[in-house]
């Protein structure tokens, strides 16, 4: 291709990509929040690997500083008193409660 | 302690001379003790850092030969994070994997997505800023996460199909995977050779036009743009002035 056709090829492709990303990313607005509090044990979103703390290492169920990933707008406010024991929420911040000593 | 490391790492080597107990006793059982330790706490954080290896190996195999990795390859470094780069060489020339020749490439892959984990944040760009006039000439900045692994293998469905529920059996030939951190996890996909040249090309520092060139015609380069933006990959668009 000659330059200037490569050029406007180019603008053509990076028009398409503005177009379908705009388009995903409206989709996905905030597709994930990490919820804490909610986590079964050893069910908690993350894997850092070795020498980190988190990788799937929450000891008890619901452990208020240990979080898992979910549909954004989920976490806070929602059913979760229906689906965990004891009136206990989701958060958007770590939370006190449930943590081993 | 030039004697004491490698006796840390050596069954057979005699205590280092001068360690006694409270009572001044020879310290053997306790310098054992030590030495056991050490070997399972650095096989630990293989298993933790390699799942797909041990799976595909067996955990009971995987201890055996992370006994043989970790007496050969000693940390380097105090902290484990970034522990067991070396495995995949050591794959590479383990005999008893020999029958197992896409091992080293997945260990890369997992080190990959491991390194994509620990990664510097980055900002994305403005999807905008790439209408540029000045497009061909700049360099783009790709986020630290951003990683290529190529192998003759189909090493992204093999780690699929060991990662994740429900997921199909590997099969196919070679792929490069795309290892990229849209938001808090690494996330892996194979993608075509002429996406891998091109996004090579402009981790390379190469200038949007010559990478365009490195990856030829056949390159679907709305998609791959695409790709990049949905990724958080752009970080900044460098034009020269």
């Amino acid at each position: 291709m000659t330059k200037p056709i490569k050029t406007l090829a180019v603008a053509s492709a990076v028009a398409t990509a503005l177009a379908a990303h705009a388009a995903q990313a409206e989709s996905h607005e905030g597709a994930n929040e990490k919820c804490y509090g909610i986590a079964l044990a050893g069910q908690n979103d993350c894997a850092a690997g070795p020498g980190t703390t988190c990788a799937g290492t929450a000891s008890v169920d619901y452990q208020g500083n240990s979080w898992m990933l979910v549909p954004a707008g989920t976490c806070e406010g929602v059913a979760w008193e229906k689906i965990i024991p004891g009136g206990r929420d989701g958060s958007l911040e770590a939370l006190d409660r449930d943590v081993p000593a | 302690m030039n004697r004491f490391a490698p006796a840390l790492l050596d069954p057979a080597a005699a205590v280092p001379a001068g360690l006694s107990d409270a009572r001044g006793r020879s310290a053997k059982r306790r310098f054992d003790v030590y030495r056991n330790n050490v070997i399972v706490s650095l096989t630990e954080a293989l298993e933790t850092g390699f799942p797909v290896i041990e799976k595909l190996v067996g955990a009971e195999f995987f201890r055996a030969m992370a006994g043989v990795f970790v007496r050969s390859h000693p940390p380097v470094s105090p902290v484990l994070t970034m522990y067991g780069a070396d495995l995949p060489a050591f794959l590479e020339q383990f005999e008893p994997v020999a029958h197992l020749p896409f091992l080293a490439d997945v260990a890369r892959l997992e080190l990959a997505l491991r390194e994509a984990y620990h990664a510097a944040d980055a900002r994305p760009i403005a999807p905008d800023a790439l209408t540029h006039p000045g497009l061909m000439e700049a360099r783009i900045r790709l986020a630290p996460a951003t990683r290529l692994v190529a192998s003759p293998y189909p090493i992204c469905a093999i780690w699929r199909a060991n990662s994740e529920a429900g997921a199909p059996p590997a099969r196919g030939g070679a792929e490069t995977v795309l290892v990229t951190r849209p938001d808090w996890d690494p996330w892996p996909r194979p993608v075509s050779p002429d996406v891998a040249r091109f996004i090579a090309a402009l981790a390379a520092g190469q200038p949007f036009g010559a990478a365009l060139a490195a990856a030829g015609d056949a390159l679907d380069l709305s998609a791959v743009l695409t790709l990049l933006l949905d990724t958080k990959s752009i970080t900044a668009i460098e034009v020269p002035t």
